[in-house]
């Protein structure tokens, strides 16, 4: 029995490189997806994911199909977006995600139009859908190195950041780091996205990051519960959609981010904090 | 998903600005093809009687095409549009639909015998068949006879220049078989990235295996790879090619795991540059035939 969960690794090294990425990346991104599920930002993660396209674009006009060019335009153009975002959403009316909206939108426009433009070779959007079959030494690297600074400095900023998440106005009036420290998450969050998109492709790098942490809600109560969980889930997630992939011959990172969600839907019916099945047990008399 | 969406959209402009406009002052033949070999085709057979707008260009990949307004303006404009056939182009029904394009269509794989092959279990048509100088030949016969019905004016030229191409592939030919005469029979079997090249393997005796499927759409799974890898090793296959219409690092990987070399490129679904190695179809066959005997023969 055991030998089918390690054959494969053992067998081929392209598996085994897999593996290690999607390990660093189940590391390092869950972590952050907690963080966006706790500020009701979950679905920043997806635009953001849309809005490093044009810097992707521009590195790959700029210099070819190369790891570095793609990654650097990617996270310039992903700050770029949420930085401008932030300034309007604190200058103006304007509230965050709509601001964000907007930004994204129309970097995700100026990305397909650039990609089209030169589209005529190898297509990019292809190529932005990833290939975790065929991580070469610099994109595990990559990952490798992002997911290390990532936790690093998640680990710096945590406390103020939970306080961000909880009462950003008590933080606002005892430290000036709120701004700070929202600005490293974004930044964080832009990392993170980044080393996914070599491995999963962006559309898929937003699963492994949020769909973790929106199970791990069913099973923890405080952060670091959630945190430990999330990693947990996007490890055995990832394990089992590679060997879906090379037992039921699927295609690899959809397979990782199904398990995922497949988690999700398991989660959310026995989960033990709020899972349905629990919820229709009569309750003990404390409600009353 | 974001991709449909696009070509929806694009459609829609294209549509607004596809008026149909009267005859142009040049009194060439409008023509369209829809990917670069098919029009290198054209162009051979029509020569300068017919002026010949190709939707997916040099390197590009007819597979997975986004038509532009441009596109539909011209095809628009053009007397006939040429397509491959075989389920190659997907997107052609849409464009055609859309761009009010009153003229014939014609299948220039019409009469080839279409190969068919086994895909996760389905069965399904391998649309390459441009990739045999046999069917070329169908297809230069097919493209004349399309001309002349258009132009019949024309039909000594065409004629004459439908003769001197299919000659041109019948030396071709020759030259693609002696080369592979010349590989030792063992290492006739070789990489590649997509499905592309079952006809030149069929009609040349080589054996073409691929971790993606005829299209490059579908994308690869790690048991499609671990296959290969194995076969690899098991047969001690000498080289893995590229191709230009797709992304080379799955096999790049798979060459580092296997000690496989990298042959060399090979051009499947699309032309080089005109100032490339594979500008035009017979240039295509040199040098896929010179890459293969090199990496091959030894």
């Amino acid at each position: 029995m055991i030998h089918y969960l390690i054959d494969p690794f053992m067998d081929f090294v392209f598996m085994r490189r897999a593996l290690v990425g999607c390990l660093a990346l189940s590391l390092s991104a869950p972590p952050i997806g907690v963080f966006l599920m706790l500020r009701r930002m979950s679905l920043m993660g997806d635009a953001m994911s849309h809005a490093i396209l044009p810097g992707a674009a521009i590195g790959y006009l700029l210099a070819g199909l190369s790891l570095f060019a793609m990654s650097l335009g990617g996270f310039a153009a992903g700050i770029a977006v949420a930085l401008l975002a932030g300034l309007v959403a604190r200058s103006t009316v304007l509230r965050e995600d709509a601001s964000l909206a907007a930004f994204y939108l129309c970097s995700l426009a100026l990305g397909v139009l650039i990609v089209s433009v030169r589209g005529n070779s190898i297509d990019l959007l292809h190529v932005l859908f990833g290939t975790v079959l065929a991580l070469d030494d610099h994109a595990i690297l990559l990952i490798g190195a992002i997911a290390t600074v990532s936790t690093a400095a998640l680990a710096i900023i945590y406390r103020p950041l939970v306080l961000e998440c909880f009462d950003p106005q008590f933080l606002r009036s005892v430290s000036r780091w709120s701004s700070p420290t929202h600005f490293m998450f974004l930044v964080l969050v832009v990392m993170n996205l980044i080393g996914g998109f070599q491995a999963l492709g962006t559309l898929m790098v937003v699963g492994i990051m949020l769909l973790p942490a929106i199970t791990a809600r069913f099973w923890a109560q405080d952060i670091s519960g959630l945190v430990v969980v999330s990693v947990l889930a996007a490890f055995v997630a990832s394990l089992i959609g590679l060997l879906l992939s090379y037992y039921a011959n699927v295609p690899t990172s959809p397979a990782i981010i199904l398990m995922a969600g497949v988690f999700y839907l398991l989660s959310m019916l026995v989960g033990w904090q709020g899972g349905l099945l629990w919820q229709l047990m009569p309750r003990k008399h404390l409600e009353a | 998903m974001t991709r449909r969406l696009l070509l929806a959209l694009g459609l829609i402009l294209a549509a607004l600005l596809a008026v149909p406009q009267g005859a142009s002052a040049d009194d060439k033949m409008k023509v369209a093809a829809s990917f670069s070999i098919l029009g290198d085709m054209v162009k051979q057979v029509g020569d300068d009687r017919v002026d010949v707008v190709t939707f997916v260009g040099p390197n590009g990949d007819a597979h997975v095409y986004e038509p532009t307004p441009a596109d539909a303006k011209a095809l628009s404009e053009s007397k006939i549009l040429f397509i491959n056939g075989l389920g190659l182009e997907g997107w052609m029904t849409r464009l055609e639909n859309s761009s009010g394009f009153k003229g014939k269509v014609v299948t220039a794989s019409t009469g080839v015998n279409p190969r068919k092959m086994v895909e996760d279990e389905k069965t399904i048509t391998d649309p390459h068949a441009w990739q045999s100088l046999a069917n070329g030949k169908i297809y230069a016969a097919n493209i004349r006879d399309a001309l002349i019905a258009a132009d019949p004016a024309g039909k000594a030229t065409y004629e004459a220049n439908a003769k001197k191409f299919i000659d041109g592939m019948t030396a071709m030919e020759a030259n693609v078989k002696a080369a592979v005469a010349k590989m030792p029979p063992e290492r006739r079997k070789i990489i590649t990235t997509h499905d592309a090249f079952g006809y030149f393997g069929s009609a040349y005796g080589m054996e073409f295996i691929a971790p993606e499927g005829v299209s490059t759409e579908s994308e690869a799974s790690a048991q499609d790879v671990a296959k290969i890898i194995t076969q690899i090793k098991k047969e001690h296959i000498p080289a893995v090619f590229l191709e230009n219409v797709t992304d080379s690092r799955l096999l790049d990987q798979i060459a580092s795991e296997t000690g496989a070399k990298i042959g060399g490129t090979l051009y499947s679904d699309a032309l080089s540059a005109p100032d490339g190695p594979a500008g035009n179809y017979l240039d295509m066959f040199r040098n896929n035939i010179d890459t293969l005997s090199t990496a091959l023969s030894s």
